[in-house]
């Protein structure tokens, strides 16, 4: 289990659940869900362009994940953002499926684009995933008091000379960025979990922004590494448990807000305020 | 781009001729007022007449197509203002307290993570007891009632110290009391701080005891002046290009447009100025 072929594992899919906790917190308090979601499927379509003209998957990522990237914040400055996102996801799947049907790649490298190859990173893959993780945190930590005045009240922020469009293209250029290296190590689908789970998960436990981000990393590498060790021993994909355990952090989560809630004081003259209104862009 | 010299002694903002085309539509035609030190000035009109954006063009969001705006100083970015914008929604899932909130007012803007310093929290302290929000600095702003999420929103936007507090439509939402209490503490702190606070709002009622003087925006031009000037049926059938009637009731006023008889029926403030 700790052999040196797994340690490469172990080291890249710790670096990405760090960033994943890092960048989830944003991604999660900006509702910015399905951007997450959009970006690592297409960048999918990039990685298998990529490998058509016989270059590294990283490059087809990274070019995918930030074409994407751009084009949402362009197109979400001017339509609704949703259907931009939508949009972006739809192009791109769809190159995807001509890329896929022009190159002879077998399916376990398709299927390994989207569930990851956690148990296939070499050690010369290491260090790309590394230096881009690293500057990944060193850019959310640069822009974070900023990105949570803009993600918190976004109007305020702007008047205060913090630019809503201007913050969002940063945001996302690091989601893209998260999902270069990420996907040829956890896959585009299941990088969507590790940004999504832990961050939310995190916000039960506490009331404070920075140590709920700081949780949230806890969280995605317990994730990860319980995933990994289950998986090992199980003979199961480690797919099936990073999603369930990211689901299962996040109930247990709901459950002690609920918990901890029912115990402080009740709140008098709370106005219907609806969860499901909060959500911004 | 004077400064003082240029604005007067006293005087915090000059609104000077600003008019404002929006997609082809005039939205503000040709409005001048001014705002001095510990003033107090309600922008009041009916939804859509034109308040947030007067206010926006005031924080330079939005340029006028004709006009000047000054802020003492010269320069209209903050901190000299504080804003209070309308109907915000805090996500009661959202991991930030109160405190929090009103800290992203000192540095939110500046790049980097917040490093603990005494002087910060002191900073904040001092400003959630002014606004009388000690009691809540730790609770999650999204969990707050609207009462106590307006008074973290003016401690956030005071504690840049800025010398002018925009606030758009701070009462919405709010239950009788809670709107009583956000009106005293505005008033106490424009007296005391010396800013210059203005609020937008479509119902005057709440401001009356308080308002030093009034801005009535209607069909994009306004009228100003104190209550009793502006606030009268010649000045307010001028604004409006029809008849309009001021009636008094106890303590409250209102204002009734076009025909009188069909706005009474209706009994309440918002509806008859819905009416205009």
């Amino acid at each position: 289990m700790f052999s040196a072929l797994m340690l490469n594992a172990w080291g890249s899919a710790s670096i990405v659940a760090i960033v994943a906790g890092v960048v989830g917190f944003f991604i999660v308090l900006r509702g910015s869900a399905f951007a997450a979601h959009a970006l690592p499927n297409g960048a999918f379509a990039g990685a298998a362009g990529a490998s058509l003209i016989g270059v590294d998957a990283i490059v087809g990522l990274a070019v995918f994940s930030v074409l994407g990237a751009l084009t949402i914040a362009g197109l979400g400055r001017r339509a609704r953002h949703d259907v931009a996102t939508a949009l972006v996801i739809v192009v791109m799947l769809g190159l995807g499926s001509l890329f896929l049907s022009m190159t002879t790649e077998y399916a376990p490298e398709i299927y390994s684009l989207l569930f990851g190859e956690v148990l296939g990173v070499s050690s010369s893959e290491l260090v790309p995933i590394a230096v881009i993780g690293v500057v990944c945190i060193a850019a959310v930590f640069l822009v974070y008091r900023p990105l949570l005045f803009s993600s918190v009240m976004p109007e305020v922020a702007e008047a205060r000379g913090v630019g809503r469009g201007r913050m969002e293209v940063v945001f996302l250029l690091v989601v893209a960025l998260t999902t270069t290296m990420a996907v040829p190590v956890v896959g585009a689908l299941l990088i969507f979990s590790l940004l999504i789970s832990p961050a939310a998960a995190a916000r039960s436990f506490t009331d404070r922004p920075f140590t709920a981000m700081g949780l949230s990393v806890v969280i995605a590498l317990g994730t990860v590494w319980s995933a990994i060790a289950l998986a090992y021993l199980s003979n199961l994909p480690i797919g099936f448990f990073v999603g369930s355990i990211g689901a299962g952090t996040y109930a247990v989560g709901r459950g002690w807000a609920g918990w901890r809630n029912r115990r402080s004081r009740p709140r008098m003259g709370a106005t219907g305020r609806s969860p499901a209104t909060a959500q911004s862009s | 781009m004077q400064g003082r010299a240029a604005t007067g002694s006293d005087e915090i903002l000059a609104i000077d001729g600003i008019s404002v085309t929006l997609s082809g539509r005039e939205i503000l035609s040709d409005v001048t007022f001014h705002i001095n030190a510990g003033e107090f000035t309600g922008l009041i009109g009916s939804n859509g007449a034109g308040k947030t954006t007067l206010l926006r063009v005031i924080l330079g969001l939005i340029s006028p197509s004709a006009g000047m705006v000054r802020v003492e100083g010269g320069l209209r970015r903050q901190p000299l203002i504080g804003y209070v914008p309308q109907r915000i929604t805090l996500d009661p899932d959202m991991p930030l307290r109160a405190r929090d909130l009103v800290g992203l007012g000192i540095d939110g803007q500046r790049f980097g993570l917040p490093l603990p310093s005494s002087t910060r929290r002191k900073q904040v302290d001092e400003m959630l007891e002014a606004v009388d929000a000690t009691r809540f600095a730790e609770s999650r702003v999204g969990n707050l009632s609207g009462g106590e999420q307006q008074r973290i929103l003016i401690a956030h936007a005071l504690i840049s110290r800025p010398r002018l507090l925009l606030l758009d439509e701070p009462l919405a939402n709010l239950d009788i009391g809670s709107e009583q209490e956000v009106v005293d503490l505005l008033a106490r702190i424009a007296r005391e701080q010396r800013i210059g606070v203005l609020i937008s709002t479509h119902d005057m009622n709440p401001l009356l005891p308080v308002m030093d003087r009034i801005v009535y925006i209607a069909n994009g031009r306004i009228a100003t002046g104190t209550t009793a000037e502006v606030v009268s049926s010649e000045s307010l059938t001028r604004l409006y290009g029809v008849h309009v009637d001021v009636i008094h009731v106890h303590d409250r006023i209102l204002v009734v447009a076009g025909r009188r008889e069909e706005a009474l029926q209706h009994g309440d403030t918002e509806s008859i100025v819905e009416l205009m």
